[in-house]
């Protein structure tokens, strides 16, 4: 009994996030797809392989420099290259998101299929729903949320691919905008954790800085300096605030 | 184009895209599974990500592709800016900041003949 009990609310939850697909931040990353959708009918791919590749890699900027080395006929191993060092960022992202998302309970192959799903957009959508789900559900809620949204921009990608015309420049300049900007908001509305604050904070001026520095590993330096610092700076801010009496 | 034809083109989006990124999608479940949720590695991890994050969105405002790459630099970091301003005056409601964001963008975009 207690089995068909649990059995029911995982469903109920998955259909939770499920419903995900109509939040603020699914519309706007669909709203991305189907400006990515343009850049691959300028590029020459046909709308199985866009399909195919929303589905199979899923991060948005990954796909955008897959498209970029195809249309300049890099080979294998360097379009590999180029995605990978685009790609790491997914690492720390998932590690951090994984001990919000599984119980005791969770076996590590299921971590390991959902982790797909995890793209900035999920990240972002998970880091700040999740908390708010019971911890024994949070799997399945965050599994509706992750398959829902994948499957709906696989089959947007198949349809607006023939339908892409050109969008007045106005609009396609606040569609691009749209992305950012919704970072940016829903990452400190959702913080829970002072460092966050900070690291966001860094990170953006780290971002330009490494560009500059070091254009090749930008994100992946101002992620790993800018992150250590904003973590350096709020323990010891936190420890100077403890040790006070 | 012949790189678009039969198999080929699948294995290519297969290794360069899916195993490209999955693989680090996987070293993180690997990595996350040995912290604990109230650890300070787990904070550091934390900072990480939100510092990686934080650089791809200053990148995306500050050298954008398409269509804002032509916008001047002033009107794309001015339409944040007051958005921001819009943000904390709501009480952080992200919607507000949003709307302000690109209320103030498409103006500047409009007035300056886009």
């Amino acid at each position: 009994m207690d089995d068909v009990e649990d059995e029911r609310s995982t469903l109920a939850w998955f259909l939770t996030g499920a419903r995900g697909i109509f939040s603020l931040p699914a519309v706007i990353l669909m709203l991305s797809f189907v400006g990515f959708c343009s850049l691959t009918v300028q590029a020459g791919i046909p709308p199985e392989q866009v399909v195919f590749m929303t589905g199979i890699v899923w991060a948005l900027p990954a796909k955008v420099i897959l498209v970029s080395s195809i249309m300049s006929g890099a080979s294998l191993a360097t379009a590999f290259l180029a995605v990978s060092l685009s790609s790491v960022r997914l690492m720390p992202m998932v590690a951090a998101l994984v001990p919000e998302l599984r119980s005791s309970k969770t076996p590590t192959w299921l971590l390991l299929l959902l982790s797909h799903f995890v793209a900035i957009t999920a990240w972002v959508f998970a880091m700040e729903r999740v908390p708010k789900v019971p911890r024994d559900h949070r799997v399945a809620f965050f599994a509706g949320f992750g398959i829902t949204l994948v499957a709906a921009n696989m089959v947007l990608v198949g349809v607006v691919y023939h339908l892409v015309a050109e969008f007045p420049p106005l609009v396609a300049g606040c569609l691009f905008f749209l992305t950012p900007v919704y970072f940016l908001a829903s990452i400190w509305h959702s913080a829970r954790h002072p460092v966050v604050y900070l690291a966001l904070a860094v990170g953006l001026v780290a971002g330009p800085l490494f560009y500059w520095i070091a254009p090749e590993f930008d994100i992946l330096l101002a992620g790993v300096v800018g992150g250590t610092l904003a973590w350096g700076a709020e323990r010891l801010w936190r420890s100077r605030r403890e040790a006070r009496p | 184009m012949t790189w678009t034809d039969g198999w080929w083109a699948y294995a290519f989006i297969a290794i360069a895209g899916w195993l490209a990124t999955d693989l680090w999608r996987w070293l993180g479940v690997l990595a996350g599974k040995r912290l604990r949720d109230d650890s300070e590695a787990l904070n550091w991890v934390r900072a990480v990500a939100t510092a990686l994050v934080a650089a791809v969105i200053a990148k995306l405002i500050l050298y954008p592709t398409g269509v804002l790459a032509q916008s001047p630099l002033w009107l794309r970091v001015g339409a944040v800016t007051v958005g921001a301003i819009a943000f904390f005056v709501a009480r952080q409601k992200p919607v507000a900041g949003i709307a302000t964001s690109i209320a103030v963008l498409a103006i500047g975009l409009w007035w300056l003949g886009f």
